[in-house]
């Protein structure tokens, strides 16, 4: 689908070099992202409106996050990436630090430790690590040969492993296994074996029992047994996804209309606003609207490829590329949780869930791409 | 930038980067046709029962409960009506904590502990969302005490809701009964379609015309199509079906008269019973002690229950169709009228009464009550105005004992009347089958002569004796005795069920010692015409409570009180054209003429100076074209 789109574009690049520097370059702005990222946004505080039932403050308090999140994204666009690489050791460091920090002197509800409390500003750690993880892989393989030798693989492994662990202690097994597939993705695209991978795969299924037997707790496990049979528990742990699948599939091709989507606006749909918002959208807008929103994740995702592929250098691809393929996989497990593919591991809809924590890191994610799409005029400059 | 750049082929690096990138546009593009898919599924392929889902989800069918329809006295008096009674209610899924809301309004209002355990045992089977009714008729101060603390307590609700209230109390607890909550036992008895009918309604008809006339009070229940959110608030109604309100009843019972009826039968045991003689509609339906059905209708607590139940007195019992007396002399009339038709008796006939009777090949005296008898020669006038036994008996003895039944039959007894109230005896009046069906024995002279006198095995109800005195005041045009008169506004038709074909001098023989048991000098029944200026025609009777041994002399004094006979009359006015027949008993009072007779002196005195009115007259003619045998 995008190959032939990038090469076209690829010499839309080179082009421009010639053309006088345009003040959205000389600002580090990627304009079709920043112009994809504004659409979805707009889209995001319509649904967010219907969803929470017309409660103007819920959109008004998401306006002011996603105020707060583009000016971060702006701000982390004007860093040189030679930045980032430099300090990514010690950003990476001072994240496990702060986990560890979790673990021992953490507040958080519901039997799950997230969150740190310095100065009555709460925040979570483990948000740092989705930049933190993939940023410090980057930096470790670009300072090695490609592909990476099986040490350098062991390292990165490490790398990812250590934050997953102490994440999955909180517990917070899906944002633990996001955080390490950011990591992978990076070690990925550096060229890591097939056979490596095949192996991995291998593993991964020769321990599926004993992960099921020991490695979940009892929720966890129900969540899985749930999806395969949700109708078992049409009222207990079944409730969400029961309702949510009638919310989508009841608004059919056209949508019920906006506004008029019964099992959102009845709170037959729990957790609307935030993990379960696409089903707003599917009932109300119907399969058009969900096929157009998916349309803006393809081309924010052909955006970070096309970035990636333009990098000047190792750091940067792999960055770019990690943080690309990792918003997919936001995307993939919000709307597999949501539709019942996968089970309900409580990640936001990217841009459009309400939220402000992974709003912040995720636009910071796009500042990075923005950094590596722009880094070439700064190495000109 | 320093970069490590040993060993580092930037083409190579890119080349490698790009396949692997390609390779995961490859999976995310299948990733994206797995969504695709999913919503296909969801959105197209599924989408009729998703549809389904979410309607079913959002939309609940709600019964509406309709009104109860309400009941008149003939003159528009209201004797059951509907009001506002105000319940707290609870709904389960709006309580977060059950017990501590429990408590908050036990502080709030009075609660027994039979009310929380009853409130426990409903929300069992209840349906989901259906506010729980926990006390029942709250005081004003109450309500006012839970609406300034509601907002502490969640799915608590204050609920008005419509109930059964009996103006006129214990008047008319045994005619109109009184409506209950819908019991255990109730539901096992449900139809299917009952089911349906009572959605929504928490109230039956327990006993009286509320049980008989049920259906036609309870109405069709209606219902509502609501939508409802997931905490089952009621969001807006999408379509109504409106209930269809019961019907309303009018009586043929007289509200005056009952009171008067009431009044006269004072604090002694008994049963009144007045029919017009012209219908068969009943206007006095009398039976003491009552009760006030009120305490019934939101559930009675269990101490009244208990003083209602356990009392000597049985208030709960309707004696007037349940009660099965012996009915004593008040049955001459009607054996006399027997006699002559069959032609054992005529005016001319006299008997010689030395005080007892003695059937041949008999050592037995049958003892009149009179020790010294009536005298050398009696006719049939005499033997009915002095209540003479002997001349009965003489009689009986050589009449047939299923001649006797067949003629009482006439009458309507030894059946049930076929009253519209529930629960109704048949009384008894024996056979020479039934004997030999039910005690196995052959048929003695001796029990035709109890027979004729209303003892032995004879038994009947008050309603009965009322029903025969109708008969006989009708001259044989049986009616089957009725309370309703009017359904929403239309005429109830009367039903004759039996006319008896007699030859009038009969008929004017019977009604001559029927007026002079109450106008001749030596009638019994004097007290019955008292100071009224019509002629009363009527008969006393006394019916044994206990058998008296042979040869011993009655003495009420050493009898305890329940054990002393039962006072009887029968009686109508005026006997130049009947309009009312009356029949009282009461219990234990020993003389007919003396206690009972005077109470329906008083129901005369009440009804007979009405005018005759123009509806009475039309509906006499209409009744009189229509006349067939039922």
């Amino acid at each position: 689908m995008a190959s032939r789109d990038f090469s076209h574009r690829l010499s839309d690049a080179h082009g421009s070099l010639r053309k006088p520097v345009s003040l959205a370059r000389r600002l580090h702005i990627d304009v079709p992202l920043l112009v994809l990222l504004l659409v979805l946004a707009s889209v995001g505080l319509g649904v967010l409106y219907s969803a929470s039932g017309g409660d103007m403050n819920y959109v008004r308090r998401q306006s002011i996050f996603m105020c707060l999140a583009f000016t971060g994204m702006f701000i982390v666009a004007q860093i040189p990436l030679d930045f980032y690489r430099r300090w990514s050791p010690w950003a990476y460091l001072g994240g496990c630090a702060l986990l560890v920090g979790v673990l021992l002197f953490g507040t958080g509800a519901k039997g799950a430790q997230r969150w740190l409390e310095i100065a009555g500003f709460r925040f979570q750690p483990s948000e740092v690590m989705k930049l933190g993880v993939p940023m410090m892989v980057a930096a470790f393989l670009h300072q090695r040969a490609q592909p990476p030798s099986l040490v350098t693989v062991i390292g990165a492994l490490a790398i990812v492993a250590v934050p997953a662990a102490l994440i999955v202690r909180q517990p917070d097994l899906g944002t633990s296994i996001l955080i390490a597939a950011s990591g992978l993705f990076a070690l990925y695209l550096a060229g890591l074996s097939w056979k490596m991978i095949g192996a991995a795969a291998m593993g991964l299924v020769v321990s599926a029992w004993p992960i099921w037997q020991w490695g979940l707790r009892d929720y966890q496990r129900q969540r899985i047994l749930t999806l395969l049979n949700p109708h078992d528990d049409r009222f207990g742990a079944g409730w969400n996804i029961f309702n949510s699948k009638a919310a989508i599939g009841s608004g059919g091709v056209y949508g019920k209309g906006y506004l008029q989507g019964t099992q959102s606006q009845l709170d037959f749909l729990p957790e609307s606003h935030t993990d379960f918002i696409i089903a707003v959208l599917a009932e109300e807008w119907g399969m058009r609207g969900v096929l157009l929103l998916l349309l803006l994740y393809v081309l924010v995702i052909a955006r970070g490829i096309y970035i990636s592929f333009m990098a000047q250098h190792l750091f940067g691809r792999l960055l770019a590329g990690s943080i690309t393929l990792t918003f997919f996989v936001y995307v993939f497990v919000n709307i597999g949780m949501v539709t019942g593919l996968l089970p309900v591991v409580g990640v936001p809809l990217p841009i459009i869930s309400y939220g402000g924590t992974s709003l912040i890191t995720l636009m910071a994610g796009f500042g990075i791409l923005m950094a590596v799409g722009t880094e070439r005029r700064r190495v000109h400059f | 930038m320093p970069h490590d750049h040993h060993l580092k082929d930037p083409h190579t690096e890119q080349r490698l980067f790009r396949n692997r990138m390609l390779v995961a546009i490859v999976g995310v593009i299948a990733l994206l046709g797995v969504l695709i898919a999913r919503f296909y599924n969801l959105q197209v392929v599924d989408y009729d029962d998703y549809r389904t889902q979410s309607d079913d989800n959002r939309i609940q069918v709600r019964p509406v409960a309709p009104t109860r329809g309400l009941i008149y006295d003939r003159n528009g008096i209201l004797l059951a009506d509907n009001r506002a009674s105000y319940n707290l209610s609870i709904v389960r899924e709006r309580v977060k904590d059950l017990d501590a809301t429990l408590e908050l309004v036990g502080h709030l209002v009075r609660l027994g502990d039979g009310d929380v355990a009853k409130f426990r045992k409903r929300l069992r089977r209840r349906r989901p969302f259906e506010p729980v009714p926990l006390r029942f008729r709250l005081s004003e101060e109450e309500i006012a005490r839970i609406s300034v603390n509601q907002f502490r307590m969640p799915g608590v609700s204050v609920e008005a809701e419509l109930v059964r209230y009996y103006a006129l109390g214990d008047l008319f607890a045994h005619s109109v009964g009184y409506v209950g909550r819908i019991s255990d036992r109730d539901l096992s008895n449900f139809t299917k379609e009952d089911v349906r009918l009572y959605r929504g309604t928490r109230s039956i008809g327990k006993v009286g015309l509320e049980r008989s006339y049920e259906k036609t009070l309870l109405g069709e229940v209606g219902y509502e199509n609501v939508e409802i959110n997931a905490r089952g608030r009621v969001l807006r109604v999408l379509e109504r079906q409106d209930p269809k309100p019961g019907a309303d009843l009018t009586l043929h019972l007289d509200a005056h008269l009952q009171q008067v009826a009431s009044d006269a039968l004072g604090d002694r045991r008994g049963a009144v019973v007045a029919i017009d003689v012209n219908t068969g509609g009943v206007l006095a339906f009398v039976s003491k002690p009552s009760f006030d059905p009120n305490l019934f209708v939101t559930g009675i607590s269990f101490a009244d229950y208990r003083a209602l139940s356990d009392s000597l007195d049985v208030p709960l019992f309707n004696r007037a169709v349940q009660g099965q007396y012996p009915p004593g002399s008040t049955l001459k009339p009607l054996m006399g009228l027997g006699g002559l038709e069959a032609g054992l008796i005529t005016r001319e006939t006299k008997i010689k009464d030395p005080g007892f009777y003695k059937l041949p090949n008999d050592p037995r005296l049958y003892r009149d009550h009179v020790r010294w008898g009536h005298g050398e020669k009696v006719d049939l006038i005499q033997a009915m105005a002095q209540s003479c036994d002997v001349y009965f008996w003489d009689m009986a003895h050589r009449w047939d004992i299923d001649g006797m039944h067949d003629m009482a039959a006439h009458f309507g007894l030894g059946s049930k009347t076929g009253i519209d109230l529930p629960m109704e005896r048949s009384g008894l009046f024996p056979s020479r089958d039934w004997k030999r069906g039910a005690r196995g024995m052959p048929w003695f002279p001796g029990d035709s002569l109890n027979a004729v006198l209303g003892q032995g095995f004879v038994l009947a109800t008050p309603l009965q004796l009322a029903v025969m005195t109708a008969t006989i005041a009708n001259r044989g045009t049986h009616y089957r005795p009725q309370m309703v008169k009017t359904i929403n506004g239309v005429e109830q038709p009367a039903e004759i069920l039996h006319n008896l074909e007699a030859h009038p001098d009969n008929w004017d023989l019977v009604f001559e010692g029927m007026e002079a048991v109450v106008n001749r000098s030596y009638g019994t029944g004097k007290r019955a015409g008292k100071d009224l200026n019509f002629r009363v025609a009527g008969k006393s009777g006394t019916a044994q409570v206990v058998g008296i041994a042979q040869g011993a002399r009655y003495d009420s004094e050493a009898l305890q009180e329940r054990h002393r006979d039962h006072a009887l009359f029968v009686a109508f006015a005026p006997v130049d054209k009947p309009r009312i027949a009356v029949a009282v008993l009461v219990e234990n009072g020993e003389a007919g003429g003396g206690v009972a007779a005077p109470v329906a002196r008083e129901l005369f005195a009440e009804w007979v100076p009405r005018p005759d009115t123009q509806e009475n007259t039309a509906q006499k003619t209409r009744l009189s074209k229509g006349v067939d045998n039922g």
